[in-house]
């Protein structure tokens, strides 16, 4: 391992932490998630360190809960459509003809249709669960990591690497997992970053406009909903997630670059 | 006698920042000196590396990449301009000295008309209006045998071929009347036949022009040919520096006396044996969606341990053919037959056992292995495929597979990345051979190597055939390579087979035309040998 740049340290730490939180959110949390433990919106004290919410609830528990469901679920739909995006680009670019051709094409379809139309669409015909909201969300975004990873299996499908392997009689599934996908990696890594962070967009969008994550259960998203009015009046609840949600989108970032510039090292610096 | 290119001590160094890590300086040329009077041409000769387009640069006061000139003395007509002003430096470029580079389809913008392009530079210097301008481009693309020289000159680069263009920069460089011309490697990218009407052209236009010239190249045949003095490079510094004929005849050190007798393998021919390992029956195919067959009738064969060159210039079809064989390309007539079995003309339907038997080797070791693969998961995944050798049993075979390659085993755990050019080819070699192949395609395999780590690669070849007794099907277009170890040559022109046999038959007269075109175009190693050959073709033309 060589040494880490200040960069990196930085999101590393900010990443970490809202991990961490989110991961033991009930142990950190100071209140119960539901509990009314104050007055409407009281102002930062040493009690309730971000104040209080509209309806009296501690805001900083409600942060901390909130943000576990919402890198939940952001984490959950990435994973799967990162997955299910670079396997079935991969596949299709290996396999080629009309496997291709009928994949590609789908996509293009799927891709025709605004995302958010299309989740608000779905998302109201069934119920909402984490389950559902996780595949709506991991599904769609697919289409996105499956249009970036054909692009760049395609130039290195054409590596003379790759025709050693297929003159060696490699089946399909080595010429996509060891030879193909090791060399896309560098891009759908920094794509990784980005993608992660509309995810948690995504579902605090969703739950802004009421069809994401259902109360009593929190998200960032939904705390804003709840605080909105409070800005009116000059208090600052609703901007906090929003102040979580950019930080967590930088520090991700960072990170993800640092990865990047360990991944695009060829000489074995991994 | 003034000199009119004066190098004194000049260093060149890089400022190199690596992704991790702490950056450093490192240099690359370490104090070269050498002067050039008008009218002469100095040979700049050296493998990739070793500073000679750095130095050619230099005369220019130009560092590409990066690249920083950090002492010494440049002066050109007496004034030293390293330490000339930027609008100094613009006075000189493209007027006093300019620039000839190795590949002249990148460097033409494809969006403007040649002539556009070739009389820029004197217009934009003011040493002429632009209807002057065009009449001298015009009399110097007559003077270096360019075809309609009055209408060339509003074409677009894509509608001229590669040694045509090659030539409308070199008139793009006289065109000025400069005092002094650097030819970075003008003929490298060219086929042997097109080579020589452009060395001949430019060695023309240099002495009706009376310029000077830097002409760098890593081909010593080629420089020994148009230039009065040769200076040999190696690793920034000059080894030697004197006149041609001293060089080529009398070389004094090692150095350049391997540089000068490099290719001089011998090979004894091998009689045919009564199984061909390899037999190609008229064999057309074309590309998908092409009216055209791209390789026509070929009938060939191969015999077990021994080597069939498949020599011809690009386009020819000799790569063409080699996908054919691997079943890249199915033909649509013909048939290969391999080990007296006939092969399946599709890859998906050929058996385990025909791919093992199969192997291949590719020009660019770069990207025939995968540079997220070490060189010991390269080496040992057809040991696990073709054999299921696992963990120490593998180990070990790749070890052996090391030394055979005359790598060793601590190369095992690098990366491709962190190989030469020539280590890498050898790992490919090691590769093909894991599958203890019959039969290994080299296509090319040493053309993007320079001389000396290519004849290394030739003689591994050579040992490796005599040691495992397999046989090479060896496509090239280098007629030194072919002489070298070849037992049986055939010649391809424009898809088909023009001459097929053994060795001592093909390279003995009578030659049919192509062949003899093929073959007086290769330079040779000795003075005067472009007049010879030109006079010699002078002496023919007129004869009929």
């Amino acid at each position: 391992m060589s040494r880490i740049p200040t960069s990196a340290l930085i999101g590393l730490v900010f990443t970490s932490a809202y991990f961490l939180a989110a991961l033991f959110a009930p142990l950190i949390a100071p209140y119960e998630l539901g509990a009314i433990v104050g007055d409407v919106w009281e102002p930062m004290s040493s009690e309730h360190w971000l104040g209080t919410d509209g309806i009296g609830r501690d805001l900083l528990s409600r942060m901390i809960h909130g943000g576990r469901t919402t890198i939940f679920v952001a984490s959950a739909a990435t994973i799967l459509s990162f997955t299910l995006g670079s396997t079935l680009a991969l596949t299709a670019v290996v396999v080629g003809g009309w496997v291709d051709m009928l994949l590609s094409r789908f996509i293009d379809l799927i891709m025709s249709i605004p995302t958010l139309i299309f989740s608000l669409v779905v998302l109201s015909v069934v119920p909402v669960t984490l389950p559902v909201l996780i595949l709506v969300m991991g599904l769609l975004d697919t289409t996105r990591v499956y249009r970036l990873a054909r692009a760049v299996a395609q130039d290195v499908n054409v590596m003379d690497y790759v025709e050693a392997a297929r003159l060696r009689g490699e089946g399909t599934r080595w010429i996509v997992f060891r030879e193909i996908l090791p060399n896309t990696l560098s891009p759908l890594v920094a794509e990784l970053g980005l993608r992660f962070i509309f995810m948690v967009l995504f579902v605090s969008t969703l739950s802004f406009l009421g069809l994401g994550i259902q109360p009593p259960a929190a998200d960032w998203g939904g705390i804003v909903k709840e605080n909105k009015e409070g800005i009116v009046y000059g208090i600052p609840a609703a901007l906090v997630p929003a102040f979580a949600i950019a930080s967590l989108a930088i520090s991700v970032n960072l990170v993800a670059d640092w990865v990047l510039s360990r991944t695009t090292s060829l000489k074995g610096g991994r | 006698m003034t000199d009119l290119l004066k190098v004194r001590n000049l260093k060149i160094g890089a400022h190199v920042v690596p992704p991790q890590g702490k950056p450093f300086d490192i240099e690359i040329v370490h104090g070269v000196s050498f002067d050039l009077a008008k009218g002469r041409v100095l040979g700049l000769i050296g493998e990739s590396g070793a500073g000679k387009s750095t130095i050619g640069l230099s005369a220019l006061a130009y560092g590409r990449g990066g690249v920083e000139i950090t002492g010494g003395e440049v002066s050109i007509n007496g004034r030293d301009i390293l330490k000339g002003s930027l609008g100094d430096l613009r006075k000189l470029r493209g007027h006093e000295v300019t620039y000839v580079s190795q590949s002249a389809a990148a460097s033409f913008n494809p969006s403007k008309r040649l002539m556009d392009q070739v009389v820029e530079t004197c217009v934009r210097h003011k040493l002429c209006s632009r209807s002057e301008a065009e009449a001298r481009a015009v009399t110097l693309f007559e003077k270096l045998g360019l075809p309609d020289p009055q209408n060339i000159g509003s074409r677009y680069p894509h509608q001229v071929s590669g040694g045509q263009l090659q030539r409308i920069m070199t008139a793009m460089a006289l065109c000025p009347q400069p005092d002094l011309v650097i030819f970075d490697e003008p003929t490298t990218a060219l086929d042997v036949t097109t080579q020589i009407d452009v060395l001949a052209a430019i060695k023309d236009a240099i002495h009706d022009t009376g310029v000077a010239a830097l002409y760098i190249t890593h081909d010593l045949a080629v420089v020994a040919q148009v230039s009065d003095e040769i200076m040999v490079l190696q690793h920034g510094n000059t080894v030697e520096h004197g006149e041609t004929g001293q060089i080529i005849n009398r070389p004094k050190e090692d150095y350049t006396r391997a540089l000068v007798s490099v290719r001089s393998i011998e090979h004894e021919e091998k009689a045919p044996t009564d199984a061909p390992v390899l037999k190609i029956e008229n064999i057309c195919a074309r590309y998908p969606g092409l009216s055209a067959d791209v390789v026509k009738n070929i009938d060939v064969e191969l015999h077990a341990g021994q080597t069939l060159a498949v020599v011809g210039e690009s386009g020819s079809g000799k790569s063409t053919l080699a996908r054919v064989i691997t079943g890249l390309l199915p033909p649509h007539t013909g048939k290969v037959i391999f080990d007296g079995r006939p092969l399946s003309a599709e890859l998906a339907e050929r058996s385990k056992e025909d791919l093992r038997e199969l192997q291949m080797i590719y020009q660019m070791a770069d990207v025939a292995m995968n540079p997220r693969q070490t060189v010991a998961g390269i080496i040992g995944r057809p040991l696990e495929f073709y054999f299921g050798l696992k963990g120490a049993a593998r180990d070990k075979r790749v070890n052996e597979l090391l030394e055979e390659i005359e790598l060793g085993p601590e190369f095992r755990d690098r990366y491709p990345a962190e190989l030469s050019g020539g280590q890498k080819q050898r790992v490919c070699i090691a590769r093909a051979l894991a599958a203890k192949p019959k039969l290994i395609i080299c296509d090319e395999v040493t053309s993007a190597l320079d001389p000396l780590v290519a004849d290394g690669i030739l003689k591994l070849l050579l040992n490796l055939q005599k040691i495992e007794g397999v046989s090479f099907l060896f496509i090239t277009h280098d007629l030194a390579t072919v002489k070298a170890i070849s037992d049986s040559i055939a010649v391809m022109y424009q898809g088909e087979v023009v001459r097929y046999g053994a060795k001592s038959k093909v390279l003995a007269p009578p030659f049919d035309d192509y062949t003899d075109l093929l073959l007086s175009s290769v330079p040779e190693m000795k003075l005067g040998w472009l007049e010879d050959v030109l006079a010699h073709r002078k002496m023919e033309s007129a004869g009929n």
